[in-house]
This record gives structure tokens, sequence and C-alpha cells, in this order.
């Protein structure tokens, strides 16, 4: 680990869900830290606490004990305006359904972040463009997404998650609802985006798509069960039709 | 995010079904559109009362006499007459507020011109009553003072007199009319003054001078005035202070005690027309009530609507969140929908009450008076039900989890 503080560090995180009477622990005490620039997959059945680990990643949930901060920034005991600042401004989500607003062309979606940081329309444009040209879609910005397929889908929605500049990108089992060669075409996007510094953090059950990481954790039963680091695989799409901006 | 970016996303939210926007923002239109149209056909009832009572003249009083009493069964006012010449010259100059006082005596007649009749009612007067009546002269010239002192044959006609005895549009000036076989010439002919509010039609008359009457059609008391006052106070606040020192003034010239009955009676028309005005006035604010009814059940409406957006837009709700949309956006967007569905409501609602008002008025031949403080009272109505109504569902989107709505199916 290097001498600076790493960009996310999770101490002694736990969490629990009250259904009912019943108290369910979905996390027993995770500790981590992500430096800036690293790329990690989270691994783990169903029911390990890997999706609740991300969502509190996400500054979408906090912890019920525990320290978590997120570039320096202790953010657990944030109130909801703060957290929804996070999002906007150091984090970008990608969802395995992609989460596109329905009958809103491209370019609209994608746009969504800045309206909420309250960026002019001009800027709004002009960022949405750039973004969905760095994803390979800048012929494609006024197609509402019935009209793309899911790996158009789910890039429109990468160019969501990186538009407003965050230093995280988060991905829940992004390439979930793909076939394998659009998911190969997904990871190089990701793997572009972690070589420009961002760091990427993403959920699978899939060792395939872990492969394409710097850095395994497993979970299991609420807790790191193995922490790994690899040399990840190169992610090389098949077809040209994946390499961003080479979409003719 | 500015409101005017809030605007633009709320507009294009309800573009998306625009059906189910319009048949939301119905029950507002026809709220705004009944409060518009009833305020607009109540307004002009009122309108066509105060005219019709203005057409009566303005200020005015009429004294009327006292009545009979024989063997206990006693007449209506007027049955007897109780007021003097005396009593008219003392109201003229010992009254202060009162600015005309004129007698009108009456009795029907058959008119005859040289090849029609028409049976009328024949008023003798003096000039003064056609002043405090507003009742200017038509055609040919005015009833002067000689006239009436001098006894001269003259009588002025109605426009329904005219119609009747020499065809509409005639001009009968300088023409020969013989009421009760006596021969009078035309000397003038009234401006037309329409129907009072009961259907009598007040053109069916004919005036001669008061001398000339009490000689040539009716043969009266001299002491009395077989007929009834008119008067005519100097302003419309003195109308009621005119008539409490004529009731005075009567009620000592006849030596009536306190407590005992006076032998005349005074009407005060402007106390008839503000009490008319009043009860319309009433019926206006009742049916508005009504419209305003229907208005918060248009608001119901929008409620229920926004509710099933909020449903059925969980998962948008729950991407907006994960984008950085703080619970204040998401509560504006939805309050502000629901602000520019009742706004749009209350706009359309305008537009259709003014043309079913009109519509309405033309078809029942009823006056309308479009009143444009209504219209914006009925926007600014519309834009507060859009907020009440719209709080609470934009409350519950502003409240969703952002983990729950992203996984709501």
């Amino acid at each position: 680990m290097s001498t600076a503080s790493p960009l996310l560090a999770l101490e002694d995180v736990t969490k629990v869900y009250h259904m009912g009477d019943v108290e369910v622990h979905a996390l027993r005490g995770v500790s981590l830290a992500v430096e800036e620039g690293a790329s990690v997959a989270i691994m783990g059945a169903s029911g390990s606490g890997k999706s609740t680990l991300m969502n509190i990643i996400g500054c979408l949930d906090r912890p019920t004990t525990g320290r978590y901060l997120l570039a320096g920034e202790e953010v657990s005991t944030l109130d909801r305006n703060a957290l929804a600042e996070k999002r906007n401004r150091t984090l970008g989500f990608v969802f395995q359904n992609f989460n596109l607003l329905s009958r809103t062309s491209a370019i609209e979606n994608v746009e969504l972040p800045l309206l909420y940081a309250g960026l002019h329309t001009r800027e709004r444009h002009e960022r949405a463009r750039n973004a969905l040209t760095r994803v390979g879609l800048g012929d494609r910005m006024h197609h509402h997404p019935n009209q793309m397929s899911g790996g158009q889908q789910q890039r429109v929605a990468i160019a969501r998650a990186l538009v407003a500049n965050p230093r995280v990108i988060l991905a829940d089992e992004p390439t979930g609802n793909l076939d394998s060669v659009t998911s190969v075409e997904v990871m190089a996007i990701f793997q572009q985006l972690r070589d420009s510094g961002i760091t990427v953090v993403l959920v699978t059950h899939e060792p395939d798509i872990a492969r394409y990481a710097g850095r395994v954790v497993m979970m299991r039963d609420g807790k790191v069960q193995s922490d790994k680091r690899q040399a990840p695989m190169r992610a090389v799409p098949d077809t040209a039709e994946g390499a961003a901006g080479g979409e003719a | 995010m500015n409101p005017l970016q809030t605007l633009r996303v709320a507009i294009r939210a309800l573009l998306r079904n625009k059906m189910r926007s319009f048949l939301t923002t119905l029950g507002i239109i026809i709220g705004v559109s009944a409060v518009i149209a009833m305020v607009a056909i109540g307004e002009g009832a009122k309108a066509q009362v105060e005219a019709q009572f203005a057409s009566m003249g303005s200020n005015l009083l009429i004294v009327l006499p006292g009545s009979t009493t024989s063997g206990g069964m006693r007449g209506g006012f007027g049955s007897m007459p109780t007021l003097t010449w005396d009593d008219l010259r003392a109201i003229r100059t010992e009254v202060p507020t009162v600015k005309y006082a004129a007698a009108q005596l009456s009795s029907g007649a058959q008119l005859a011109s040289e090849d029609q009749n028409w049976s009328t009612r024949v008023y003798g007067t003096t000039p003064e009553y056609f002043s405090i009546r507003d009742w200017p002269t038509a055609m040919g010239s005015p009833m002067s003072d000689s006239d009436a002192e001098g006894g001269t044959k003259v009588v002025f006609l109605g426009q329904t007199v005219v119609a009747n005895l020499f065809g509409p549009n005639a001009n009968p000036v300088g023409q020969s009319v013989r009421i009760k076989n006596v021969p009078f010439e035309v000397k003038g002919v009234l401006s037309e003054k329409g129907q009072s509010s009961w259907g009598q039609d007040y053109d069916d008359v004919a005036f001669v001078p008061l001398k000339t009457f009490q000689t040539k059609i009716q043969g009266g008391l001299q002491q009395f005035i077989s007929g009834q006052i008119y008067i005519g106070a100097i302003s419309e606040p003195a109308t009621a202070r005119a008539q409490q020192q004529i009731t005075n003034l009567l009620r000592d010239r006849h030596h009536i005690g306190p407590g005992q009955d006076a032998d005349f009676s005074i009407r005060n028309l402007t106390e008839l027309a503000n009490a008319q005005e009043a009860s319309l006035g009433t019926i206006t604010t009742l049916l508005a009530a009504v419209a305003a009814v229907a208005l918060l059940v248009g608001g119901i409406g929008i409620m229920n609507i926004m509710l099933v957006s909020v449903t059925e837009r969980t998962r948008e709700i729950g991407v907006r969140m994960a984008v950085g949309a703080k619970p204040r956006n998401i509560l504006a967007q939805f309050l502000v929908e629901a602000l520019t569905l009742a706004t749009a409501g209350g706009f359309l609602g305008i537009v259709l009450g003014l043309t079913g008002g009109r519509i309405l008025a033309s078809r029942l031949h009823w006056p309308m008076l479009m009143r444009p403080d209504i219209m914006v009272i009925s926007v600014v109505f519309s834009a507060l039900v859009g907020v009440a109504f719209g709080l609470y569902p934009a409350q519950k989107a502003s409240r969703l989890d952002p983990i729950e709505a992203l996984r709501f199916e």
C-alpha cells in the first residue's frame, strides 16, 4: 500500500437490516482500502454481502457501525443531501439493468447528473457529447434506449457515470445482462477508464469478468474471505464495434 | 437545479403521457370553467337589475297616499288620497335633500289616431318628472313649464304607443291624437325605456300636462293629489336621508303622533335595487362555492394521478437519486408537475368558461359580465390546489430510499 491515504477506506464496517423482528447481518465487520486508480472486483455468492458493500461504498446506504472514508472524508455520518452530493460529484454508477430513463434520448440520459450539479444547458450538452463520444456512441446521441442494443445501452450508462468526472465508478454486475462478446467490449471501456486514472470497483459473480480486474475481493457471509491482487487480463474486443470511438 | 430546468423536466414528463395529463387536468378545467361561467352570468344578472332600476330613475323615491278604512275593511296604500298639493309644495321647498318632486296622476284611456286606436295609461305630470326618471325626448320637444301651467292640449307619447297608433318608426310630431274624444297635438315622443324586471312596458304610456289632465281627462279633487309623488333626491347616498326627512315632514303636516300608523308610504327604489342585487350576489356566491367544490374534486384527481405516477416512476426516482438528485430536487419535480397540471387546467378552464358562458348566455338571452379579477383568482386558486394536492405525492417520492427505488420492478 502506498503512503498516500487510500481513496476508499472502510474500517470494520457492519450493516444490520431489520426485517420485521428478524435482524439480518449483511456485513459483519469489513475493512477494505482501495487506492486511487485501482480496479477491484468484488465477488461472492448471493447473500454474501457484496451488494450491501457496494451500496455503502456508493453512498446509497450508511453503515450501522464502523467508519467509511471517501477521499479522506468520513461519509458514514452524512445526511441524505450530503450523500447525494457525493454520488453526484465523486461517484458514478453503472447497473446490471442499465437503468436508463425510457423515452429519453441518450444525450439527455447522460446529462442527468450534470442537471443536478447545476450546470448550464450549453455546458451540459458539451460534456455529455464528449462522454458519449468517449464510449463510442458519438453518432447515437439522440437515440432512445428502446432503439439501442444492450451493449449500447450499457455504454450510455457508462457515459452517464463518467460525465461528471467522478473519481470512482461503481459497477454492479455490469455485464450481467450482456452476451460474452458485448461483455468484453464493456470491460474494455472500464479498462480504458482505469487507465485514465478513474478507480473502478465492480461487483460480479463471474470469474471471467473478475479476471479483468487488478484485485479480487471475495466476500462470504458478510466478511472478506480473500483479497488477492493479480495481473489483470487485457480486454480485447473481437470486432471493431466495441472499441471506444471505433463505431462508424 | 434552477426552477426553469425543473419546469422543463416537469413539462417533458407530462407530455410523455399527454392523454393522461389532459384527463387529470379535466377536473380543474371543469371546476374553473364553472366558476368563470357562473360568476359571469351572476354578475350579468346583477348588472341587468342595476340597469333596470336605473331606467326607473336614479335616486328615486315614490310617495304613495294612505289607505282608506271603511267598516273595518282597510284598503291598500293609494286607495284614498291623503296627499295634498300643499304637501307637494312643502316637500319641494322644505326638504333640502330633495332635488325634484312631481305629482303623477294616472288613468287608463283609449287613444285614437286617424286610423288606429290603442288602450294605454295616460299620466298627468309636470316637466320635473322627466328629470326624475332620466327620460329624455327622442322626437319633438319636451314638456315645458308653460305647457304644465297653461293646460295646453299637448301629449307626449311613449314608443310603444307611437308604434301602435302610427306604425313603427313613424314621426307623429304635430299630428293629432284623441284622448277620450278630446283632440291633443303630439308635441314630443319619449326615448325608449324598455321593460321593467317584472315585464311592464315602460314605453306603453302617454303623458299630458298636469293641469290638462285634471281638466280634460279626470276631474279630480282640487285639494288632494289622486296619484303619487315622484321625488328625485340630490344624490344616491342622500336618498335614505330624503326618505326620512319627507316622512318626518308629512307626519308633522298630517298631525300623526308617535306610534300611530302613517297615512302615506314611501318607496325607496335604491333600497329595492340593493336588496335585489344582494340576493343575486348570494346566489352568485353559492354557485361559486359549488364550483369551488368541483375545483377541489379536480385537485383530488391530480393527487390520485400523481400518486400513481410516483409509484410507476419509482425506478426513475431511484436513478435520479443515484446520479445525485437530492430529496428536494425530487420534491420540486413532482410538485412542479402537479402545479403545471393545475395551472394549465386553470387557463384552459378560463377559455372553456368564457366560451361556454357566452354560448349559454346567447342561447338563453342572459346577460354576461366577465370580471378579470375572478379569472386571476381562479388561476391562483387552481395553482394552490395543485400545490396542496401535489405536496403529499411529491413528499412520498422524495422520501423514497434510493436502493429500494432502484430495485423496484
